[in-house]
């Protein structure tokens, strides 16, 4: 029996083969078979999960309320000492200073990342400003975010901080950050669906122990993550009630 | 709980006696500085089902001026500042009760006898179909929102 396993599109692009050994290493690791499905959008990536075809999931925390709670989905495991955090960036001539300087009509540019344009709106409240009083653009990647900032096409753009700082060095140089979120407590984490549930425990030991050898180091290596933290039911539930408390 | 110290006051201050609902009284020592939110922050705390706190995260310690150990144990009104109208939490507990969303714009007192306004989600936190305790989040309000419910709390 294959399983099928998936990354939240909202993955760098720079760490696509990283996936791809991870996915390697764990088939060794817990002895089963697992199909490794990167999906471009999030919409693709939606309709995979709706219609239960995927086993495996390195979500993002807005789509973990779905999994965890209608799906049966189980949490395993977080990279260690990673948090998502947000980035309001602007043009680096730009003469915003703060995020009350924004007005109606402020022109944003965005991909369709639901957790980063969730935290960025809640950024923008204080000015007043929420979906009905900007104009959003919506963009494919985070590069074309960053190409309408340094065009003038938009006035912040909506940054992953991971990816902000991934951005190479010539674009993040005309760049400046307006604002960045110090929420810690909200991420991204690999969760089990019903068919793996039964090797949930054994999925998460093979990770807690991946750093002890230099295969699994070199695994972590390709996916930038130091190590992997346990994530326990309850942990997850908590991050779900915030997520909550954040949606409209 | 404790009455508030006048050697954690900086500045001038009023003083107020508040009433809490659950019959406990407390001095209150109230100045006029703000501090505001940083852009960016949530504020995040959870209580048990009588308002207990049992989690606070670092923005709720840094906004609030106390330890963490001094907040952990103590009843949330332990941030009511005597600006907010017993009536602005109207509907708090029913609607949370309820299962659903509770929202409000709502002036915190710090230790100092300071004030931060935050804007306020509270939801119930349910495992097994069973209410076990709520979260609460809370995040910078706009500068107008604050505007309008300082007017409208005077009225209540």
């Amino acid at each position: 029996m294959t399983h099928n396993f998936s990354v939240s599109p909202d993955f760098n692009p720079s760490h696509i083969s990283g996936w791809y050994i991870f996915n390697t290493w764990l088939q060794r690791a817990i002895s089963e078979n697992i199909h490794l499905e990167l999906y471009n959008d999030f919409e693709s990536h939606r309709n995979a999960i709706a219609t239960d075809q995927l086993d495996l999931i390195y979500a993002n925390p807005y789509d973990a309320a779905l999994l965890v709670r209608d799906k049966g989905f189980v949490p395993v495991a977080c990279p260690e000492n990673r948090s998502d955090e947000a980035i309001i960036a602007v043009n680096k001539e730009s003469p915003l200073v703060n995020i009350e300087a924004l007005s109606e009509g402020t022109r944003i540019s965005s991909t369709d990342d639901p957790d980063v344009r969730m935290m960025c709106m809640i950024m923008l409240e204080p000015a007043g400003l929420d979906k009905n009083n900007t104009a959003l653009n919506q963009r494919d990647t985070y590069v074309l975010v960053a190409k309408d900032l340094l065009k003038n096409d938009a006035d912040i753009g909506f940054f992953l901080e991971e990816t902000y700082n991934d951005l190479s060095e010539i674009i993040r140089g005309q760049l400046r950050p307006l604002v960045q979120s110090e929420i810690h407590v909200i991420h991204h984490l690999l969760l089990a669906g019903p068919k793996l549930a039964s090797k949930r425990d054994e999925i998460q030991q093979s990770l807690l122990s991946m750093s002890d050898d230099e295969k699994g180091k070199g695994v972590l290596k390709s996916l930038n993550f130091q190590g992997w933290s346990a994530v326990e039911q309850e942990d997850t539930e908590f991050m779900i009630d915030l997520m909550d408390t954040l949606t409209e | 709980m404790k009455d508030m110290n006048p050697d954690d006051i900086s500045g001038e201050y009023r003083e107020h006696t508040l009433t809490y609902q659950d019959g406990t009284q407390r001095k209150v020592l109230v100045t006029e500085n703000e501090t505001p939110l940083p852009d960016g922050r949530l504020i995040v705390s959870r209580t048990d089902l009588n308002g207990i706190i049992t989690e606070v995260n670092q923005s709720f310690v840094e906004m609030s001026a106390y330890h963490k150990d001094e907040l952990i144990g103590m009843p949330h009104y332990i941030l009511r500042h005597p600006d907010m109208p017993a009536a602005a939490f109207k509907g708090l507990w029913e609607t949370v009760q309820k299962r659903e969303k509770w929202h409000g714009y709502v002036k915190n007192l710090r230790k100092d006898g300071g004030f931060y306004w935050v804007y306020a989600t509270v939801i119930a936190n349910i495992r097994n179909n069973e209410i076990v305790g709520f979260t609460s989040v809370r995040r910078k309000p706009s500068r107008i929102k604050v505007t309008e419910a300082e007017a409208l709390y005077q009225t209540l």
